[in-house]
């Protein structure tokens, strides 16, 4: 028997570790009562018995479908425009979606109260200056605010999914229309548009899921705004001292519908009825815009400046204000708040170094089994290698929140306790981002012709020496721009990190969270501002090494793989 | 004693059997070809040669050692042997010399001795001013020598080629097909050689395997295979042929239309009862005239029905005037007949292969 099996079993027990134990646990925590471990129904009785959590549940579900809705509103005609039209402006429209993708959404929920707090807010103060009014309109702690502020950062995921299928339709099809007399709504309307529903649609789903499973944005702002969705809820489950079994109960909801949506979604993309999306890119005409070029630009500048360049504008400004309320003049200017967060305060200084330091080994432990398990898979290496793709792949679906209360139920308890320790977060980063590795992995993998390796093999070296030879070499540029993708996300995690952490183990993201309960918007800008610039730098690097479009279509397929 | 025997080989995937009950065995420094259509099993036999595979059923031996057996092969590094892919297998990330060399560094030899060896091989194949090149940089067919020089240069002892020329445009297959025999006559390594292009094997081997189905039909050396095919399946994939039904009459062999008497057939020809036969478009000549008896050629009027000029030749389509057959004749270029114009047909008989079904 070939000796490297055991390495190869070594790899998928630890996926068993990352991805099925904490699942199973969740389940079987979820029928367990917490004194006596008896199965019991009670947990689920306590989780819904009353009207307030149900209502947190309904919460959410308003806000997953508006924000799908202004998603589509928002993405679609920008996808339309770029892709399409001989509208003006493309580079900028295209760098600030990049930009909006960039901006980690709690920082974009921090900018939003600093723009559409009640009174403060700058856009209540520019009405008030504009109309004389004593009070502004705009109250971000509300409904319409959360769903607007979680729309402005899942639109890129609309964008990126109809622009790819836009570029896929040929102008033929549209000639075909024209030759028959159709003029430019018509044939946009008719048939434009219809080939890309499939895409628009499954983009619709990512964005529904994407808003039910964030727990930054509610948390920063139903809170404050006295309303609850099933994430703040969950969260509440846990506060000391935490219900695990009740909250595990309480997520078998939103497990079980994003588990089926995305079986929906990837059922409206598989659909073959669409010829276009399938059939080769064929000749590509844009379509002149005239007059109408402008009022598109408009458009597609009023979507990126709610979603990039206002927030941007105040965070900088309260990054560098000695008080953000003062404004913008040059006296109010001051170093102090970076320089206090990157020098002065340990706790802040701890927390960058944690950040950087879990999300590297989260990157690189995901990126190791991903290869692994990609490897295995495709050269079929142990019986039933098909069904680990499933299990790599499965994170995809589990909402963050989620995982970190798997993670919670597995390893607080004998024979494994990685509570308390550094461990549970780097493994909880590492199986909340193994999908984007696997995706990558699997992509590189798939590159390489198995003969390079069977070359090696007749030749009388062993598999390790192919593997040593020949397949790392081969697979270090890929591999880079995907580990990467795997700790940008990893520096940024909220979700799950603050279900995880001990007073020894705060990240930026949390200890971002936690200050937003002083008010001290300088600091909260301040840390938001250092992991906005060290994302920019990986994004910078990634394109060196993987090209332009990297980011956002590398995320993007790993959505659709 | 023979070099490589393969024995009853089988290979099934699930149901599928592409391998079934193949035997062969290979002299040293025989040079044999597996010459089948796509899904014959060749690829698959190959890879069992190489270890990669392992047999459902028989073995596979290497001067008398037993290498594969099912459960219990030999893997690939462990056999000696080297082998060209389809794709070459090029390591990308490595010049041509270190492509070269790798085999001779696992051997570990000194430094020095890899150089030397990898220099020689390198002119043997005409490649050394390219030695250090990236593969990206080289053209497919110097991709091509250097697989075979990284094959050749460790002495193994087989040389496994799988369909190494079918990604080469037709001029430099040609010449690839002369390069890798006459590699061959110089290093006399035993060779086993897949492809589905018969002049490939015609013009490489020694010996040609032709595979249908996953069986082995028939081995023989490549004149022997076209002259004397033995199975309906041989002779219509080597070559173009015409199939003929006869029965056997006493001292008659009887076909449609005509018969001709059994001892002007090749000595040897086993006959009783039906037997199909296979006559090669060229064994058939045309005539104005009808040309002056012979001792072994049968005469028959006939009506040409349709031609094609091809350059090289004539492809006629005739009708002998009694019973309902369709000969193809082949013809030089300067045999022109017409459409419809009567004609002698002179067939030989010794050239008639009685085949099996």
């Amino acid at each position: 028997m070939d000796r490297s099996r055991l390495v190869w079993l070594l790899f998928v027990a630890l996926l068993l570790v990352l991805v099925v134990n904490p699942l199973a646990r969740l389940f079987w925590v979820s029928f367990q009562d917490p004194d006596s471990g008896a199965l019991t129904a009670a947990n689920y009785l306590t989780a819904f018995g009353r009207w307030r959590y149900f209502e947190a549940l309904v919460n959410s579900l308003i806000v997953g479908l508006a924000v799908g809705a202004l998603c589509v509103l928002f993405g679609v005609p920008m996808a339309w425009a770029v892709s399409r039209t001989d509208m003006p402006g493309k580079g900028l429209v295209w760098a600030a979606i990049l930009g909006t993708f960039i901006v980690p959404n709690y920082l974009g929920a921090v900018a939003w109260i600093l723009l559409a707090g009640p009174n403060a807010g700058w856009l209540n103060r520019v009405w008030m200056a504009l109309t004389g009014a004593a009070a502004g309109p705009f109250n971000v702690y509300s409904m319409a605010g959360l769903v607007l502020v979680i729309a402005i950062y899942s639109y890129p995921y609309v964008f990126v999914f109809t622009r790819g299928a836009l570029d896929l339709i040929s102008s033929e099809m549209d000639d075909a229309a024209t030759t028959l007399g159709a003029g430019v709504v018509r044939r946009t309307l008719r048939i434009t548009l219809p080939l890309t529903l499939p895409a628009v649609l499954a983009a619709f789903i990512v964005a529904f899921l994407e808003a039910i499973a964030l727990f930054g944005v509610p948390a920063l702002i139903a809170l404050p705004g006295r309303f609850q969705v099933m994430t703040t809820m969950l969260w509440q489950f846990f506060e000391f001292p935490p219900k695990v079994e009740v909250a595990a109960a309480y997520a078998m909801p939103l497990l079980a519908i994003t588990v089926a949506l995305f079986w929906l979604q990837r059922r409206i993309i598989a659909r073959k009825g669409y010829v276009a999306l399938t059939g080769k890119g064929g000749e590509r005409r844009l379509i002149r815009l005239g007059r109408w070029r402008w009022p598109m630009l408009a458009w597609c500048l009023f979507v990126t400046s709610l979603s990039f360049f206002m927030p941007m504008v105040v965070v900088l400004q309260a990054a560098f204000a000695k008080a953000w309320g003062r404004g913008f003049s040059l006296d109010n200017l001051t170093l102090r708040n970076v320089s206090f967060v990157l020098f002065d305060q340990r706790a802040t200084q701890t927390a960058a170094w944690h950040t950087f330091v879990y999300g590297g080994a989260a990157a690189l432990i995901a990126l190791a089994v991903a290869l692994a398990i990609a490897y295995v898979a495709h050269r079929r290496l142990v019986p039933f290698s098909s069904g680990l793709t499933y299990v790599a792949m499965a994170p995809f679906v589990i909402p963050g929140i989620v995982l970190a209360i798997g993670f919670y139920a597995a390893y607080t308890r004998p024979p494994l306790v990685l509570y308390g320790t550094a461990w549970i977060l780097i493994l909880a980063f590492a199986t909340r981002f193994l999908p984007i590795a696997y995706a990558n992995s699997d992509a590189a993998i798939r590159a390489i012709n198995p003969e390079l390796e069977d070359a090696v093999r007749i030749l009388g070296g062993s598999r390790a020496l192919a593997l040593r030879r020949v397949v790392t070499p081969l697979l270090q540029r890929g591999l880079a721009g995907a580990f990467i993708l795997v700790f940008i996300p990893a520096t940024r995690e909220l979700s799950s990190a603050i279900f995880l952490y001990t007073t020894g183990t705060q990240v930026l993201s949390v200890l971002l969270f936690d200050k937003s309960d002083e008010g001290n918007f300088e600091i909260l800008a301040s840390i938001g501002l250092v992991l906005v610039i060290v994302t920019v730098a990986l994004v910078m690097i990634g394109f060196r090494l993987v090209g332009r479009d990297f980011m956002l279509r590398r995320s993007s397929e790993s959505a659709a793989a | 004693m023979s070099k490589l025997v393969l024995r009853e080989v089988t290979c099934r995937f699930g149901a599928f059997t592409a391998v079934d009950r193949a035997t062969l065995a290979l002299t040293r420094g025989e040079f044999v070809s597996l010459l089948g259509p796509s899904g014959c099993g060749k690829t698959t036999t190959l890879r069992m040669i190489a270890g990669f595979l392992d047999p459902s059923e028989g073995t596979i031996e290497l001067d008398g050692r037993t290498i594969s057996a099912p459960g219990r092969s030999l893997p690939p590094e462990k056999r000696g042997m080297s082998m060209i892919f389809q794709s070459y297998a090029i390591w990308p990330n490595m010049t041509v010399a270190q492509n070269v060399g790798f085999g001779l560094e696992v051997r570990r030899l000194p430094g020095a001795q890899i150089r030397d060896k990898v220099d020689r091989i390198l002119d043997v194949v005409r490649m050394r001013h390219l030695r250090d090149r990236y593969p990206a940089e080289l053209s497919g067919g110097q991709q091509q020598r250097v697989a075979l020089a990284r094959a050749i240069v460790v002495q193994p002892d087989v040389l496994l080629l799988d369909e190494p020329l079918s990604n080469l445009d037709a001029n430099l297959r040609e010449e690839m097909r002369y390069e890798i025999r006459r590699l061959h006559d110089e290093f006399q390594i035993t060779t086993v050689y897949v492809t589905h292009d018969q002049a490939e094997a015609m013009v490489t081997s020694d010996r040609i395997a032709v595979m249908n189905a996953g069986r082995i039909e028939q081995v023989d050396e490549p004149r022997a295979l076209y002259a004397r095919p033995r199975t309906r399946f041989v002779a219509g994939f080597i070559g173009r042929t015409n199939f003929l039904d006869a029965e056997v009459r006493g001292d008659d062999i009887a076909f449609d239309g005509f018969a001709i008497p059994r001892a002007r057939f090749a000595e040897g020809t086993a006959l009783a009862g039906r037997v199909t036969f296979s006559l090669r478009p060229q064994s058939v000549h045309l005539h104005r005239q009808p040309p002056p008896a012979s001792e072994r050629a049968a005469l028959l009027p006939g009506r040409v029905v349709q031609r094609a000029y091809l350059g090289e030749h004539w492809d006629y389509a005739v009708r002998p005037k009694d019973g309902a057959l369709l000969l193809r004749v082949t013809a030089r270029p300067h045999e022109v007949f017409e459409v419809d114009e009567s004609v002698w047909l002179e067939l030989d008989a010794r050239q008639m292969a009685p085949i099996a079904d």
